[in-house]
C-alpha cells in the first residue's frame, strides 16, 4: 500500500471554510468534527444534567409534588436517552475517536471523510427532534429501553419522533464505525504494525465491531415496533398475539453491547493517559489487546442477563449468567493492567491523572456489583430497583464520563493550543467524585431494600435516603460550574502548551497544537513505541527512519 | 525507539488530503454486514415467534410455492446476468454490457411484479396475525430492498452509454458496488426463500 500525497485530491475549497465558522459547516477535517462531536455532546450533556437535576428533586420527597407522573416518565426517558446516545456514544467515539485515530495511523484523515462528517451532522437533528418532541406533543414515556407494551400503549407522537430520532443516531454510529473499522485497518501509515498501534485505536476497533453488529439489529426492532404503534400489528403486543420478550432479547442484543460501546473506548482513553502522566509504558500491551477482543466476542452473548425476570427458561439463565462471569476475567485483567501501570510510576497528580484514577476506582465497583447483578438469585431481588440504577451510573457515570473529563484535560492543549488551570482542574475533581459517590452510593441501599427504579413516587421510608442522594447530585451539578469556568478561561488566556506539554511519545503530540490541516508537515511520524516512557532519553532520540 | 521521519522543507502550500487505497468497496462490504445483521435480526425474531407463539388454526396458511419459486429463479438468474454485464465492461464492450444491464434490471422490475402479485393473492393481510405481520414485514423489507437496486441499475445502465457514460472500465466502482449489493439482495432472499416458505 503506498500513500503518496496529491495535490490535485484537496476539497474544494469551500468545504474549507477558515476559523470558527468552520465548526459550524459540513467541515471534511476529522480534527474539526471530532470537536463537533465533543461540544454538541456536551451541550447534550448540560441538558440532559438539567433534567438529571429535575428527577433529581422530584425525589427529594415522597409524593409526585414537583411535577406530574407523566411528565416525570418523560423527563426519565429523555434523561436516559440522551446521556447515552447523545452524550457518551457520540463523545467517548465519534469525539476523540476521531480527533485521535488519524494521527495514531499515521493518516491524514479518516478513510471516509464525507461519511464521517454525514455521521456528525445527523446528531443535532436527531437531538433536536427529541427534544421538541417535549413540547408538542409530550415526549415518549416508556424509559430509554422503550419496552413493549407500554411504548405502544403511551402516546403515539412522543414515541414515534423517539424511534426516529434513535434511527438516526444508530445510522450515525454505524457510518462511524464502518469509517473507524477502515481507517484502523487499511490507513495506517507503512511499517506501523498492528501492534504497535496506541491502545486507543483497539478500543476503537473492538467498539466498531460491536456497532457494525449489534445497531442494525437495534435499528431493526425499533422499525417493527413502529409498525406495533402506527399500524397496529401485533409483533410485541400481547393482546394481539405478539411476544414482548422477542422485543427484549432483540433490545438487548444491541444494548449490552451498547454498554461496551460506551466504556471500551474508556478503556482505550485511559490506557493513553496513565503512561504519560505516570512516565512508564503501559504494562500487558498484548493482554490488553486480547482482553478487548475477548471482551468484544463475550459481550455480544451476555444480553439476557437484563432479562432474568422475563420468564427466561433456566438453561438460559445458567447459559447467561456463566457468559457474564466470564466477561469479568478480561475486564480484571484490564483492571490490574492500569494498576500495574501506576505502580512504582512518577505520578504526576494532575486533573487528568486524578478523573483516570476516579474511573479506575469508581469502574471497580461498578464492575463488582455487576458481577453481582449478574447472578440470578440476587438479581431476581434487585431487578429493577435503585440496586441497577447505582451499579449503571457506577459505570457510565463513574467509568465514562470520569474519562471523558480526563481526557478533556489532557488533550485540551492539542486542541487548542493553551494549557488548562490545573488547580481549578482538581478542584473540579474533588467535588464531582465527592458529588458523585454521595449521589449513587445510596442508592445501592435503596435498591437492596427494595425501592423501585423509574417511578416519581415512593415509599416515605426512603426519603432520608433519596435527600442525600439529591445532595450529591447537586453538589454534581455546581461542579460543572469550574469546569466551565476552566475552558472559557483557558481558552482565550490559560498558558501557551507548546507542541508537548506532557512529554508524550504519541504521535498527536509530535505536531503543533493545534495542529496543522494536514496534522503534520510533511511525512506523518512512525512511532514504533508509543509507550516508551522511562527510558534513558526518552524523546531526545528521535532518530530518522529509513523505509 | 521513537523514531520520527525528518522534517521536510516545505517550501510550497501543504496539502490537505493523500491517496491511498480505494477503500469504497471495503466500506460497503461493511455496510452490508450492517445490512445483514438487520435481517437476522428479523429471521431470528420471526424464528422465535414460530418456536414460541402458536398461532390460531385459523392462522395457519399454506403458502403458495409456485411465485416465490419463480421470484428465487428470476433474483438468481438477475445474478447471473448481472456478472455477465460486468464481464462485458471489463472487454470494454459497452453495448452488450448495457444489453445484459437491462435484462438484469428487467429481472429485477419482474420480481417486484410478481411479489406484488402474490401480496394480492395472500389469504391473509398486514394486521391478521403474528404471521402474517412478520411475512409482510421481511419480504417488505426485503422488496425495499430490491427496489433501492433495480433503481441502482437503471442509473448505471445509463451511465455505461457510450461515449457520455461515466461508469467505464477505467471507473467501474458504482458498477462493482451495485453488483455486490446485488448479489448481497440475492442470497438474503435464498435465506428468507427458506425460512419462510419452505421450513
Ligand atoms: C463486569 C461487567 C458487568 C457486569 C457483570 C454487568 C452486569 C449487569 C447486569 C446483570 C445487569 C442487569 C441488572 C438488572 O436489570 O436486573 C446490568 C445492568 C446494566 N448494566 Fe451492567 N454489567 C457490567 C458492566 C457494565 C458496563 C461496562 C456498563 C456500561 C458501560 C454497564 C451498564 C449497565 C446498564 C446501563 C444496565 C441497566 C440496564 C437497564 O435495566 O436499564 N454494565 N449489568
Ligand atoms: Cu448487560
Amino acid at each position: 500500500m503506498t500513500i503518496s500525497i496529491q495535490p490535485t485530491n484537496n476539497p474544494p475549497e469551500k468545504l474549507q471554510p477558515k476559523g470558527w465558522l468552520k465548526y459550524f459547516s459540513f467541515s471534511l477535517d476529522h480534527k474539526v468534527i471530532g470537536l463537533q462531536y465533543l461540544v454538541c455532546g456536551f451541550l447534550f450533556y448540560l441538558i440532559g444534567g438539567v433534567l438529571a437535576g429535575a428527577i433529581r428533586i422530584e425525589l427529594t420527597s415522597p409524593l409526585s409534588d414537583f411535577m406530574p407522573r407523566e411528565v416525570y416518565n418523560q423527563v426519565l426517558t429523555l434523561h436516559g436517552t440522551i446521556m447515552i446516545f447523545l452524550w457518551i456514544v457520540p463523545v467517548v467515539n465519534g469525539a476523540f475517536g476521531n480527533y485521535l485515530i488519524p494521527f495514531y495511523v499515521g493518516a491524514r484523515d479518516m478513510a471516509f471523510p464525507r461519511l464521517n462528517a454525514v455521521a456528525f451532522w445527523l446528531i443535532p437533528p436527531a437531538g433536536l427532534m427529541l427534544i421538541t418532541s417535549y413540547f408538542i406533543n409530550g415526549a415518549a414515556q416508556s424509559g430509554w429501553t422503550a419496552y413493549p407494551p407500554l411504548s405502544i400503549t403511551t402516546p403515539a407522537a412522543g414515541q414515534i419522533i423517539w424511534i426516529l430520532s434513535v434511527l438516526l443516531l444508530g445510522g450515525s454510529s454505524i457510518f462511524g464505525g464502518i469509517n473507524f473499522i477502515a481507517t484502523i485497518l487499511k490507513l495506517r501509515r507503512p511499517g506501523l504494525k498492528l501492534m504497535q498501534l496506541p491502545m486507543y485505536c483497539w478500543a476503537m476497533l473492538g467498539t466498531s465491531i460491536l456497532v457494525v453488529l449489534s445497531t442494525p439489529v437495534l435499528a431493526g426492532t425499533l422499525i417493527l415496533l413502529s409498525f406495533d404503534i402506527v399500524a397496529h400489528t401485533g409483533f410485541f403486543n400481547p393482546s394481539l398475539g405478539g411476544n414482548v420478550v422477542v422485543y427484549q432479547h432483540l433490545f438487548w442484543f444491541y444494548s449490552h453491547p451498547a454498554v461496551y460501546i460506551m466504556v471500551l473506548p474508556a478503556f482505550g482513553l485511559v490506557s493513553e493517559i496513565l503512561p504519560v502522566h505516570s512516565r512508564k509504558p503501559l504494562f500487558g500491551y498484548t493482554t490488553m489487546v486480547f482482553s478487548i477482543m475477548g471482551i468484544v466476542v463475550l459481550g455480544l452473548v451476555v444480553w439476557a442477563h437484563h432479562m432474568f425476570t422475563s420468564g427466561t427458561p433456566p438453561w438460559m439463565r445458567l447459559f447467561f449468567t456463566i457468559a457474564t462471569a466470564f466477561i469479568a476475567v478480561p475486564t480484571g485483567i484490564k483492571f490490574f493492567n492500569w494498576v500495574a501501570t501506576l505502580w512504582g510510576g512518577k505520578i504526576s497528580l494532575n486533573a487528568a491523572m486524578l478523573f483516570s484514577c476516579g474511573f479506575i476506582v469508581n469502574f471497580v465497583l461498578g464492575g463488582i456489583t455487576g458481577v453481582a447483578l449478574a447472578q440470578v438469585p440476587f438479581d431476581v431481588h434487585v431487578h429493577d430497583t435503585y440496586f441497577v440504577v447505582a451499579h449503571f451510573h457506577y459505570i457510565v457515570y463513574g467509568g465514562s464520563v470520569f474519562v471523558i473529563f480526563s481526557s478533556i484535560y489532557h488533550w485540551f492543549p492539542k486542541f487548542t493550543g493553551r494549557m488548562l488551570n490545573e488547580n481549578l482542574g482538581r478542584f473540579h475533581f474533588i467535588i464531582t467524585f465527592i458529588g458523585f459517590n454521595l449521589c449513587f452510593a445510596p442508592q445501592h441501599w435503596l435498591g437492596l431494600n427494595g425501592m423501585p427504579r423509574r417511578v416519581a413516587e415512593y415509599d416515605p421510608q426512603f426519603q432520608l435516603v433519596n435527600q442525600i442522594s439529591s445532595v450529591g447530585a447537586l453538589i454534581m451539578a455546581l461542579s460543572t460550574l469550574p469546569f466551565l469556568w476552566n475552558i472559557f478561561q483557558s481558552f482565550f488566556y490559560g498558558i501557551k502548551a507548546g507542541n508537548n506539554p506532557w512529554h508524550a511519545l504519541t504521535p498527536e503530540w509530535l505536531t503543533t497544537s493545534p495542529p496543522p490541516v494536514e496534522n503534520w508537515e510533511g511525512e506523518a511520524p512512525l512511532v514504533l513505541e508509543p509507550y516508551g516512557y522511562g527510558k534513558k532519553e526518552p524523546i531526545e532520540i528521535i532518530k530518522t527512519e529509513e523505509e | 525507539m521513537t523514531s520520527i521521519a525528518p522534517k521536510e522543507q516545505s517550501s510550497e502550500k501543504e496539502v490537505q488530503t493523500e491517496e491511498h487505497e480505494d477503500l469504497r468497496l471495503f466500506g460497503l462490504i461493511a455496510f452490508l454486514i450492517a445490512d445483514g445483521m438487520t435481517f437476522a435480526g428479523f429471521f431470528a425474531a420471526y424464528l422465535t415467534f414460530k418456536a414460541v407463539n402458536p398461532l390460531m388454526p385459523d392462522a395457519i396458511y399454506e403458502l403458495e410455492l409456485a411465485l416465490p419459486t419463480l421470484n428465487t429463479i428470476l433474483l438468481l438468474a438477475s445474478s447471473f446476468t448481472f456478472h455477465r454485464a460486468g464481464k462485458f465492461l471489463e472487454s470494454n464492450k459497452a453495448k452488450d454490457c448495457q444489453k445484459w444491464l437491462l435484462i438484469t434490471g428487467g429481472l429485477g422490475v419482474a420480481f417486484l411484479i410478481s411479489q406484488m402479485v402474490e401480496y394480492f393473492t395472500l389469504p391473509f393481510g398486514l394486521t391478521d396475525n403474528l404471521f402474517a405481520s412478520t411475512f409482510y414485514a421481511l419480504t417488505g423489507f426485503h422488496g425495499l430492498h430490491v427496489t433501492l437496486g433495480s433503481i441502482m441499475i437503471m442509473i448505471i445502465w445509463w451511465q455505461t452509454r457510450v461515449p457520455s457514460g461515466r461508469v467505464t472500465n477505467q471507473n467501474k466502482f458504482p458498477f462493482e458496488a451495485a453488483e455486490l449489493y446485488w448479489h448481497f439482495v440475492d442470497g438474503i432472499w435464498v435465506v428468507l426463500f427458506i425460512i419462510l416458505y419452505l421450513l
